[in-house]
């Protein structure tokens, strides 16, 4: 019965060739550009580290003097140097690293390669275990290293392709302008999305850095520090001792029990910097996870929310356009449909076949608008915004995609075939 | 024209009728704010820098590793610049319009005051302005006697004393500066005080528009005396003829590599390219905005088109024995043309409630002003156009129909 059906609906479909490539036109736009939109949204605001973010939090601590305090301010979104070592050294949490971005002059060894500059982070022990990242050549440095202030550093594999082709360097020295580190480790592809330690690195989708060194390294080779740096109070040199909230500083805490005792350290602390003068606000402390900080710092651009509601917007145009469209060449057949029934089809059947009819335009609507979206997305990622090259369709935005359309089609198909099986068929037959 | 046949064949067909209406209602609501998004891109991208834009070019250069003879490096440098042919201004700038690094610092008027006044940008630079090409208003631009040296400030101003000899104590401010703190009065020889520091004001230029951070005020920006030193982040800034650009940009490069070849170019360009890649994510929103409206009308349209001839083929007897009975070709062209005006206008209606409905919601989440009331007007009058446009075929189809077919059955 379904292959009548088909072939009935096929035949009436060409009927009006102009007016089928309309409807499918229409819905195949608004799937395909819903599901671009929709691609880059679930991408951007996708989990950074699926399986290890619920146990990273991000202390947050109020260390301003009492110039222009508003009792409504959120604590800064960084640590200064002190309150950071002193964290760090604390060591109250399972896991914790203290950092910052920076970028550093590279010298080849090959005379051929010009010197170039690589972003760079200097950052503790702790930063690879616990952000699971993985290890291509040789190890991460131990915190004993940090508290050495040894001259090590681990690379990317991107930068171990540029400068060993992609040979074990663990071992081999890197050139950072005047002074050398010795490489430890070579990371494997590594790219976390956003780049959410530190969102303040270009535009929070920007690739991870091509040189990893030890914090304490870095601040004795006085090299560049990139990033945010909020100051207050008098001005100073240096960042050891000055007024200014520079670094980042991630916890990973295991259980809910560590989480309440870790907040109840963070007031602790709070309290007895005060007690010594050092801060000066009332206390004010918080203790945001991976996903909870990622929001509240608003990471998800804004203008691809935008974009989403504009494509869904259109998408629900297209619809109705599809529909209206559909009903009134439903009704325009109320007298062939009005002889079918009286010649014994039940509604049912008319139901059905209507339902096919209007299927094929969802389903063919639904497979354009997915290769609309392949090319969308392929558009995306000829724009210069830094988080281009992440838009692809995975796995589960593809079976969106496939529900979307279906829904769509029986939106689109049911109220029209429903509204035109409502004839009642002597009052057709009886009109001609 | 009569509305009621109209009004009592529609009401035949009640949910093809709202479908259009809500279809109009839709696209006039996403159609008058997306152009009032777009419209909102297009003054961002052309705000106005007040330097002399096509005039500039910028190199920025960083050392592989600490410069001891930065200073020394940074005049021998600006000496070799200022000899090129062609070139009218030359100097180093912390930073410029339309970066993404931005240094800022909260003003006060008084050092005792609890909330900062607001919150400017810093641009420093000996002979920054005339290389800028920013136009003074009133007073006078920076002198050279009035520059410090930027290791000098920092020592200065980590020591804590602030009436040190080593801090600057001049400033140059914008119109927009002026008039937030003393707005309606002469701004010149009034001071700004950075902490505790006070700076006199000297003079004031009519634009200069701040890095980035555009919200807290676009051109709240101040020129400090204080000379950078090369690395750090900071850019040579050429001024030359437009058409020289191109070449002294060249002969820069090279006399700079001459000089020292142990640094890294991190940018070469123009000043147009500057604009032009701060600005890329805007011109692509926009584009992507005008895509959008173009397909919402389009698709519009083309559903006004499909559902009027339909309703025509469906309406051909109709027509016929209305001909027959007397009607002119003019009388069946105005009855589809005044249909459609009539769904068109509750589709307008409805969709204006729609589009003040979506503005609010934007205005909560995107800090956006106000729909302007004249996108009302216009936004009603596209859609009626596009209406009438898209329904003349159908209607002229229709007044075509001829009275003959009325005696004929099926």
């Amino acid at each position: 019965m379904f292959g009548y059906y088909l072939d009935m609906a096929l035949h009436s479909l060409r009927r009006n060739r102009m007016l089928t490539a309309l409807m499918v036109l229409a819905i195949a736009l608004g799937i395909g550009a819903s599901m671009t939109t929709l691609t880059v949204l679930h991408v951007l605001s996708g989990d950074p580290l699926p399986g290890t973010s619920q146990t990273l939090f991000y202390p947050q601590l109020e260390p301003r003097d009492m110039d222009g305090y508003q009792p409504t301010d959120e604590p800064p979104d960084q640590l200064t140097w002190i309150d950071g070592m002193n964290l760090l050294h604390a060591r109250r949490a399972d896991r914790q690293a203290l950092m910052t971005g920076g970028t550093v002059p590279v010298q080849p060894v090959q005379s051929s390669v010009d010197p170039f500059y690589s972003d760079a982070r200097y950052t503790t022990a702790d930063f690879f275990p616990m952000f699971k990242a993985p290890m291509l050549y040789g190890r991460a440095w131990s915190a004993s290293d940090d508290d050495s202030k040894a001259r090590v550093a681990v690379i990317s594999s991107k930068l171990n392709d540029k400068l060993f082709s992609g040979k074990d360097s663990t071992g081999q020295m890197l050139q950072l302008g005047d002074d050398a580190v010795r490489i430890v480790g070579v990371l494997d592809r590594w790219r976390p999305n956003p780049h959410f330690y530190d969102i303040n690195i270009s535009g929070s989708y920007g690739p991870t850095e091509d040189v990893f060194l030890p914090l304490s390294t870095a601040r004795d080779l006085k090299l560049t520090n990139n990033g945010m740096m909020n100051c207050w109070g008098g001005h100073n040199d240096h960042l050891e001792i000055a007024p200014c909230t520079w670094l980042q500083f991630w916890v990973q805490l295991d259980s809910p029990a560590k989480v309440a005792a870790y907040r109840e350290y963070l007031t602790h602390y709070s309290q007895e910097q005060k007690a010594l003068g050092r801060f000066q606000r009332p206390v004010n402390i918080r203790l945001l996870d991976l996903m909870g900080w990622l929001d509240y710092q608003k990471v998800v651009p804004s203008d691809v929310r935008l974009q989403t509601w504009l494509a869904f917007g259109f998408l629900l145009v297209c619809l109705v356009n599809t529909v209206g469209l559909m009903l009134a060449k439903f009704m325009r057949r109320a007298g062939e449909l009005g002889v079918r029934r009286a010649l014994g089809a039940s509604k049912r059947a008319l139901f059905a076949q209507l339902l096919v009819e209007s299927g094929v335009i969802g389903l063919s609507g639904g497979i354009c608008g997915l290769l609309l979206a392949f090319v969308g997305l392929w558009l995306v990622r000829q724009r210069p915004s830094s988080y281009a090259g992440l838009a692809q369709l995975d796995m589960s935005m593809l079976l969106t995609t496939f529900l979307l359309a279906i829904g769509a089609s029986l939106i689109a198909g049911l109220l029209p075939a429903w509204r035109a099986c409502q004839i009642t068929p002597a009052l057709q037959l009886k009109s001609n | 024209m009569e509305i009621r046949p109209i009004l009592s064949s529609l009401s035949r067909h009640k949910i093809t009728a709202w479908l259009v209406i809500i279809e109009i209602a839709l696209t006039c609501a996403i159609v008058c704010n997306a152009v009032f998004l777009i419209s909102q891109r297009v003054d961002r991208m052309n705000m106005v820098s007040g330097i002399a834009e096509h005039e500039l070019v910028e190199i920025q250069l960083a050392n592989l590793g600490v410069r001891p003879d930065a200073k020394a490096r940074t005049q021998e440098d600006l000496a070799a610049l200022r000899k090129i042919p062609g070139v009218t201004q030359v100097s180093l700038a912390n930073q410029m319009p339309f970066s993404d690094s931005e240094t800022n610092n909260s003003i006060k008027l008084d050092p005792t005051q609890k909330l900062p006044s607001l919150s400017a940008a810093l641009y420093w630079g000996e002979n920054l302005a005339q290389t800028f090409g920013t136009q003074l208003v009133v007073g006078r631009n920076l002198r050279e006697d009035d520059y410090r040296d930027l290791d000098a400030v920092n020592k200065a101003a980590a020591g804590g004393d602030p009436n040190d000899k080593a801090l600057p104590r001049v400033l140059v401010i914008t119109q927009a500066v002026a008039d937030k703190l003393w707005p309606g009065k002469n701004p010149l020889g009034r001071f700004i005080y950075f902490g505790k520091t006070p700076e006199t004001v000297v003079g004031v230029v009519a634009h200069l528009v701040r890095p980035a951070s555009f919200s807290q005020g676009a051109e709240f920006s101040l020129l400090v005396p204080i000379r950078p030193v090369v690395g750090d982040g900071s850019s040579y800034l050429i001024r030359t003829a437009p058409q020289e650009r191109q070449r002294v940009l060249k002969a820069a490069l090279a006399a700079l590599k001459a000089l020292d070849p142990r640094r890294v170019v991190i940018e070469k360009r123009t000043w147009d390219d500057v604009r032009s890649e701060f600005f890329q994510n805007d011109r692509a929103m926009t584009g992507l905005l005008v895509g959008v409206c173009v397909a919402l009308l389009v698709v519009t349209a083309l559903g006004i088109v499909g559902l009027g001839s339909f309703w025509v083929a469906q309406r051909r007897r109709t027509i016929g024995v209305r001909r027959a009975l007397g009607a002119t070709r003019g009388n069946i062209l105005h009855y589809f043309q005044t249909e459609n005006f009539l769904l068109a206008t509750i589709g307008i209606v409805i969709g204006m409630v729609l589009a003040y409905a979506i503005n609010l919601f934007l205005m909560l989440h995107y800090e956006l002003p106000r729909l302007p009331v004249i996108y009302f007007p216009v936004g009603a009058v596209l859609l009626w156009s596009i209406g009438q446009l898209a329904v003349l075929g159908p209607a002229l189809r229709a007044a075509a129909v001829p009275p003959v077919v009325a005696t004929r059955s099926v």
